[in-house]
C-alpha cells in the first residue's frame, strides 16, 4: 500500500488540538498586544468558523423564500439570492468595507473612506491588528457576509413581481453605499458609537436597514396581482412548507455565527453566554407566534411559528451579550407576538410582504433595539431611539428614491403577462421543476 | 345529465368559479394539467441548450349538471375565461349515464 506523505497522523492531530485548547484556558482572555500566538490563532479560527455560519444563512433566505412563494417563480428567487451573495461580497471588498471602517471620517462623523479596495497593511496579520482577535482578512470576510445578509432581506419582500435588473441594480447600490455608509456610524466608531448607542450583532445595522429597503420596495412596487381584491386580503399559498422549515432551520444555525462571532473573539464566556440568550430568544419567539397565532387565527399557522423563530432572533441580535438569560426571553417572547400582529396589520394595509421580511427584521429589529435600552441598565432607552430613528432616516428615503428612480427609467415591475406566467419561464426561460 | 370539461389558463380559475357560483353551480372538479392547442408551447433554453416546451400548464375544469343547466354554464365559463388571446382554452360536453351521491346511494339528477 502507498503512504501519502501529506497526511497529518490522526493521533498528531488530536494532540495538536487538545493542546491548543490547554493553552487557551491557561492564558487570560486579554485583548492586547500581549496576546500569545495560540490564542490569536484560536480567536482567528473561532471568527472564520462564525464566517462560514454566517455564510450558510444565504441557503437558508434562498430555502425560506422559496418555500413562502409559489412554484412559478422559485427560479427566480434563487437567481437573485445566488446573485446578491456575489454582488455583496465583491462591493464590500470594492468600497463597503472602507466605507464602513473608514478609519478616520471626513464629513463630521458621519462620512469616510478608506480607499478602493482591500490592503491588510503592514500589521493586518498580526495580533495588533484586533488585538489578537481577528487577522484582517478575516475581519473583511466576517463581516462581508453580514453586508450579504442585509441586502437579501429586501429579496423576499418583493417577490414574484419585481424585474429582476432592477432588483440587482438596486442590491448593488443599496450594499455597496447606504449600508456600510450607515453602518459606519456606530461599528465604524461613527456619530452613534460615541453617543453610546449599541447594536451588538446588527438588529439595526442589518436587519433594520434591510427592512427599511423592504418596506420601501413593497411601497414603490404594488402588490402582487390578485393578492388584494374588492379589499379583502387574499392568500397567495408558498409552494413548499418543507422548504421553509429547512430556511429557517439554517437561518438558526447562522444566527451562531451570526451573534456568536460578533463577539470578535474566542472568549468562552460572552460566546457561550450569546450562544444561550441567541437560542433562548429564538425559543421565546417560536413559542410567543405559536400562541398568539393559534388564538388570533384560530388554528396554529407553521408559517407563523418560522417567522416566530426568527422575530426572536432578531430582537436578540442587539443586544445578545449584554442582556440577562430571563430577558433574552422575555425579548424573544414579545417579539414572537409582536410579528405575527405586524404580519397581519401590514396585510390589512394593502402592502404586500410575501415573506413578512418587514415585520420580522424592520419592526423586530426595532423592538431589538429598544430592548436594549430597556433591559440592560448600562445602555439608554433614549440612545437607542435615537439611533433607530437615525437609521431610518437614512434608509427609507434612500431606497425609496432607488427605487423611484428604477420605476421611471427602466421600470421596476414585470408585465401583468409575465406575473401571471410566473418569472422563471418570463426572465430565465426555464423552470423550476420540470414536468411532464 | 352532461359532463362539462373545460380547459383554460390557471389564472381564470377564480373567475371562472365566482362566475359558476353565480350561475347557480355547487360543485365542481379542477385538475392541473398541461396540455396544447394551436397555441404552440414556448423556447427554453436549459444550460445553453434550445428545446421546446409544448405543454403548457393548464387548468381542467369538470362538473356535471342537468341538461337545463349547460348553456348558462359554457356561457358562464366562456365569458370568464375569454382573454382573446390564444390559449384561452376549450369547452366540451358530453352524455353522463347516470350519477350516485355516495353518501346517501341517490341517484339521477338528485345526485347532482
Amino acid at each position: 500500500m502507498m503512504k501519502c506523505n501529506r497526511r497529518i497522523p490522526t493521533t498528531r492531530l488530536v494532540a495538536s488540538i487538545f493542546g491548543l485548547l490547554i493553552l487557551a484556558q491557561q492564558v487570560g482572555y486579554a485583548q492586547d498586544d500581549t496576546v500569545s500566538t495560540e490564542l490569536f490563532t484560536v480567536n482567528n479560527t473561532w471568527m472564520l468558523v462564525a464566517t462560514f455560519l454566517v455564510f450558510i444563512m444565504h441557503l437558508g433566505f434562498a430555502s425560506l423564500e422559496s418555500g413562502l412563494t409559489q412554484a412559478k417563480n422559485t427560479v427566480n428567487i434563487l437567481f437573485k439570492n445566488t446573485a446578491i451573495v456575489a454582488i455583496g461580497l465583491l462591493t464590500y471588498a470594492f468600497v463597503g468595507f472602507n466605507l464602513m471602517y473608514p478609519g478616520d471620517f471626513s464629513i463630521g462623523q458621519f462620512v469616510g473612506f478608506a480607499g478602493v479596495g482591500l490592503d491588510p497593511g503592514p500589521d493586518g496579520n498580526t495580533v495588533a491588528y484586533a488585538g489578537g482577535g481577528y487577522t484582517y482578512w478575516t475581519d473583511f470576510i466576517f463581516q462581508a457576509m453580514f453586508a450579504a445578509t442585509a441586502a437579501t432581506i429586501v429579496s423576499g419582500a418583493v417577490a414574484e413581481r419585481i424585474k429582476l435588473g432592477s432588483f440587482l441594480v438596486f442590491t448593488t447600490l443599496y450594499v455597496a453605499i447606504i449600508y456600510p455608509i450607515a453602518g459606519s456610524w456606530k461599528w465604524g466608531g461613527g456619530w452613534l458609537d460615541q453617543m453610546g448607542f449599541y447594536d451588538f450583532a446588527g438588529s439595526t445595522l442589518v436587519h433594520s436597514v434591510g427592512g427599511w429597503g423592504a418596506l420601501a420596495g413593497v411601497i414603490i412596487l404594488g402588490p402582487r396581482l390578485g393578492k388584494y381584491v374588492n379589499g379583502q386580503v387574499r392568500a397567495i399559498a408558498g409552494h413548499n412548507m418543507p422548504l421553509a422549515t429547512i430556511g429557517v432551520f439554517l437561518l438558526w444555525l447562522g444566527w451562531f455565527g451570526f451573534n456568536g462571532g460578533s463577539v470578535l473573539s474566542a472568549d468562552p464566556e460572552l460566546v457561550s453566554l450569546v450562544f444561550v440568550t441567541t437560542c433562548l430568544a429564538a425559543a421565546a419567539g417560536i413559542i410567543g407566534a405559536m400562541f398568539t397565532s393559534w388564538t388570533v387565527q384560530k388554528k396554529p399557522d407553521l408559517t407563523m411559528i418560522l417567522n416566530g423563530a426568527l422575530a426572536g432572533l432578531v430582537g436578540i441580535t442587539a443586544g445578545a451579550d449584554v442582556v440577562s438569560v430571563n430577558a433574552s426571553m422575555i425579548i424573544g417572547l414579545i417579539a414572537g407576538i409582536i410579528v405575527v400582529f405586524s404580519v397581519l396589520a401590514i396585510d390589512r394595509n394593502h402592502l404586500d410582504d410575501p415573506v413578512g421580511a418587514i415585520s420580522v427584521h424592520l419592526v423586530c429589529g426595532i423592538w431589538g433595539t429598544l430592548a436594549v435600552g430597556i433591559f440592560s441598565a448600562d445602555h439608554s432607552f433614549v440612545t437607542q431611539l435615537i439611533g433607530v430613528v437615525a437609521y431610518g432616516l437614512i434608509s427609507l428615503p434612500a431606497a425609496l428614491i432607488i427605487f423611484t428612480v428604477l420605476k421611471s427609467t427602466v421600470g421596476l415591475r414585470v408585465s401583468e403577462e409575465e406575473e401571471r406566467g410566473g418569472l422563471d419561464v418570463a426572465e430565465h426561460g426555464m423552470e423550476s421543476y420540470n414536468g411532464i | 345529465m352532461k359532463l362539462i370539461t373545460a380547459i383554460i389558463k390557471p389564472h381564470i380559475l377564480d373567475a371562472a368559479r365566482d362566475a359558476l357560483s353565480k350561475a347557480g353551480i355547487q360543485g365542481l372538479t379542477v385538475t392541473e394539467a398541461r396540455g396544447f392547442g394551436r397555441q404552440k408551447g414556448h423556447t427554453e433554453v436549459y444550460r445553453g441548450a434550445e428545446y421546446s416546451v409544448d405543454f403548457v400548464p393548464k387548468i381542467k375544469i369538470e362538473l356535471v349538471v342537468d341538461d337545463g343547466q349547460v348553456d348558462g354554464v359554457v356561457a358562464a365559463i366562456s365569458e370568464s375565461a375569454r382573454t382573446g388571446e390564444i390559449g384561452d382554452g376549450k369547452i366540451f360536453v358530453s352524455t353522463i349515464e347516470s350519477a350516485i351521491r355516495i353518501r346517501t346511494g341517490e341517484s339521477g339528477v338528485a345526485a347532482l
